[in-house]
């Protein structure tokens, strides 16, 4: 019972959390401006395909790899599918599925670049990234319909309005929808083969191939479901931002994966949990957003966040060698 | 011993440049303890990867419970009931000890695993086998010993009706050999046919019922166990008698000055108050068992790990070491056990490789002088008669011995005196271990110093002129080599546990 106790203190969730509630609490006395409902609708509007691409990109942190075509691959898909919905009269539920299924195929070509041609994860993803921007930089910049007009209705799937204009009421049942997905994936990763094989590769592949696992079937699956939560990020994308704007998205990714990290996942790889991305995203996005309320401009944020980040890293750098010392 | 459940007949396979295996035959029979044996390189593990899958074969046949059978992969050859447990251990570190056993095959309810089930299963596979180990322990955290029970228990799991266990006591303590032994007895009285690959001869002696010797990938002879001496084997896997007989008196003059001194020196739990002196041109035997603190106390002396007390005098003179680089300052060489991950570069020359600790000697301004560099290597080639082409040899295409010697040659060239040897011999053949200890003789006769870690009781008592046993992270004894014994050794280094 005590161990059990020490273990959940010694969690990097647990104090992830506790630096949300701080960071929530210091943001709150410091700042009216940010006590305001408005501010957490801002916060999620931006958050939650942020979230999305780092719920997907913990999976190939998990497997030791790493995918940066998710940023510049979300703004690629919205740009696709938005000028198809714009152009074509293309009904935005077909839309939608074209997201994912371009985040799932080029999900299996890094898979496939990784898995089968053994391309190190960083150089694939790095091609697929550069393309993604590429292709994406060909469209116009592209609205996705607006809550009013024909086929606004996804916005609904984020945030249900009741009302018109400065009456609207607004509720963020988009927060559902996360906790969810992040529910759901976190059962994935711990109680299904795909989860526990994505852990087996990141911590030793060898040995998963001579347990006879067909590694690389799941090792690309790994990828391709990465790259379908980078699509549901770009319909996210399309709802938060008024207009996609091409050659944008690089970057962003970086972002996520950084999350990601402040959750706990392990650098090495082999350990990571769904539920401690949330908690690192949600970290990331209340610097983004809290500090310009309290006098501290963009490039502060950048800053703050990669000292957490080496904080969190160091966590677990501190951790493995406790552990070693302790073997 | 009961019928033949296992024929390998013919079995040729090549590789680009390399005729692996030529022609070998092997059979094991239900409830023997068949073990295969050969200098590194002789085919054994080739021979065992082609029999699981692994490898495809050239041509010859695979007869299994009296059918002819080809498996593609360990997973057929698993279900057929051939499980190997690998010398490198098989397992994932991060996840549990249930979840490692039944991996690949994970009970299912529904989409969902059913963790609880596997728990339980092996619960009840470690009853059966008389192993202590909780399923829902984390593999990483338990013991090499005790990882390796794991791996048993998974092939046991397997429904196996074959065992190969390809060198399954190089890491472990000699309580944990024990263990294992009574493992393979059980198994042997199940009727399962037992493959053991290893290097250790008095193994094979106590464990096996036969022995299958192979060199140069072919086939030499089976023997009767009991029927056969150490030294029948020996001269079957290298085809020459070897000469293994221990020290009988320290070679070291007894004016030779103290080179290096060691004062009471602490770094955790693996060191503890160790102190001691080394002697111009001496060999000092570091022995204990596995776990003992030996590594550790030359990597703290050698300031690669952090010591939290301990006086170090060189040559007389008080120094600090805080890391490796104040060590080769003071000319101390360190040469790792684990040579590929600490001791070279392999995809890199020869001639990097030596120079590697020591590049600014070898410079004209900004640039290498690589002329410089080449004819130092070729010096220390022809000094320590490494087997190579020429200086331009990548590390990696060099045999295990030739390897030493690169490493060798790199403290050499640094004008280090004393030399820390970690299992100079591990993962080495016979033929080439031979080569390596007359070397280290011949560098202690040139008045090198030189401690000696190894876990060999034969090295020890062959190479030191004096022997400072460890247990449990400090020293239990120190004894002249004139006075040392196998008995007296292992008395003390088990001193320290009830």
């Amino acid at each position: 019972m005590n161990r059990k106790k020490i273990r959940v203190f010694s969690d990097q969730r647990f104090i992830v959390l506790l630096v949300v509630i701080a960071l929530t609490a210091v943001f709150m006395a410091l700042s009216t401006g940010f006590r305001r409902y408005s501010t957490l609708l801002q916060l999620l509007d931006s958050g939650y395909y942020f979230l999305l691409m780092a719920v997907g990109v913990t999976f190939p942190l998990i497997t030791g790899g790493v995918d940066l075509s998710i940023g510049t691959g979300m703004v690629c898909y919205a740009l696709i599918a938005g000028t198809l919905v714009r152009n074509n009269n293309l009904p935005v539920a077909v839309a939608i599925i074209l997201c994912l299924l371009m985040g799932a195929m080029t999900g299996f070509v890094n898979g496939v670049l990784i898995a089968v041609m053994n391309l190190p994860p960083f150089l694939a993803t790095l091609c697929t990234c550069m393309i993604t921007r590429g292709i994406g930089s060909m469209m116009n910049a592209t609205p996705w319909p607006t809550g009013s007009q024909a086929g606004g209705w996804f916005h609904a799937i984020f945030k249900y309005v009741q009302g018109t204009g400065r009456r609207a009421t607004q509720y963020p049942v988009g927060l559902i929808l996360v906790v969810i997905v992040v529910l759901l994936m976190e059962f994935i990763l711990n109680h299904t083969r795909f989860g526990r094989y994505t852990i087996a590769i990141g911590s030793n592949k060898e040995a998963t191939v001579l347990s006879g696992i067909s590694v690389k079937r799941y090792h690309v699956a790994v990828y391709v479901v990465c790259g379908i939560f980078a699509g549901l990020a770009a319909v996210a994308y399309a709802a938060a931002t008024p207009t996609v704007q091409p050659g944008t998205g690089a970057g962003l990714e970086l972002d996520a994966i950084g999350g990601v990290f402040v959750g706990g996942v392990a650098a090495r790889g082999g350990y990571g949990s769904v539920l401690g991305t949330l908690a690192g995203v949600a970290v990331i996005m209340l610097l983004r957003v809290g500090l310009p309320f309290i006098g501290l401009q963009a490039n502060w944020q950048q800053i703050i966040t990669g000292l957490v980040l080496i904080g969190a890293v160091m966590i677990d750098i501190i951790k493995q060698r406790r552990a070693a010392i302790r073997q | 011993m009961g019928e033949v459940i296992l024929t390998m007949k013919d079995i040729d396979k090549s590789f680009p440049g390399v005729h692996a295996l030529d022609h070998v035959s092997f059979e094991v029979c239900k409830g023997e303890v068949h073990a295969l044996m050969g200098e590194n390189g002789a085919g054994k593990s080739t021979l065992m990867k082609v029999l699981t899958g692994i490898y495809t074969k050239d041509s010859g046949t695979i007869i299994y419970e009296g059918k002819e059978v080809t498996f593609h992969n360990t997973r057929e050859a698993q279900d057929a009931g051939v499980v190997i447990v690998h010398q490198e251990l098989n397992m994932i570190g991060d996840l549990t000890v249930a979840q490692n056993i039944f991996i690949g095959r994970e009970f299912m309810k529904g989409f969902r695993i059913d963790d609880k089930k596997m728990i339980a299963e092996s619960r009840k596979l470690f009853d059966e086998l008389h192993i202590d180990i909780d399923p829902q322990a984390k593999m990483n955290d338990l013991t090499v010993g005790k990882q390796q029970m794991c791996e048993i228990a998974k092939a046991i799991s397997h429904q196996a009706k074959v065992i190969i266990f390809d060198e399954p006591s190089a890491a472990l303590t000699e309580k944990e050999i024990e263990d294992l032994f009574a493992i393979i007895r059980d198994l042997r009285e199940r009727q399962l046919g037992i493959v053991y690959i290893s290097h250790r001869m008095d193994e094979i002696k106590v464990i096996t019922d036969r022995v299958t010797v192979m060199r140069d990938g072919t086939y030499v002879g089976t023997l009767i166990t009991k029927e056969c001496t150490k030294e029948d084997i020996i001269n079957m896997m290298v085809g020459r008698v070897i000469y293994e007989e221990p020290k009988t008196k320290s070679l070291v003059p007894p004016d030779a000055p103290v080179v290096l001194k060691v004062e009471h020196l602490n770094a955790g739990r693996m060191v503890q108050d160790v102190s001691f002196e080394l002697h111009r041109g001496e060999i000092l035997g570091f022995s204990g068992l596995m776990g003992a603190g030996r590594t550790e106390t030359a990597r703290a002396l050698f300031g690669a790990d952090p010591k939290q007390s301990g006086d170090i005098y060189v040559n007389g003179k008080k120094i600090e070491i805080n890391s490796p680089e104040d060590a080769v300052k003071a000319g101390i060489g360190y040469l790792s056990e684990d040579r590929k991950r600490y001791g070279i570069v392999v995809q890199k020359s020869i001639t990097q490789n030596s120079t590697l600790a020591c590049l600014d000697r070898y410079v004209n301004g900004p640039f290498l002088n690589k002329k410089a560099e080449r004819e130092i290597t070729q010096k220390y080639i022809d000094e320590l008669s490494t087997k190579t082409p020429g200086p331009d040899q990548l590390v990696v295409n060099l045999s295990g011995g030739n390897q030493q010697k690169v490493v060798i040659a790199k403290w050499l060239i640094q004008n280090c005196d004393i030399l820390i040897f970690d299992e100079p011999t591990r993962g080495i053949d016979v033929g080439a271990k031979n080569e390596i200890y007359k070397l280290m003789a011949r560098l202690a006769a040139e008045g090198k110093s030189i401690i000696m870690i190894s876990s060999e009781m034969t090295e020890i008592l062959r190479m030191s002129d004096r022997i400072l046993v460890m247990c449990e992270g400090r020293k239990t004894g120190e004894i002249p080599i004139e006075e040392a014994t196998q008995e007296l050794i292992m008395d003390k280094a088990t001193r320290n546990i009830q």
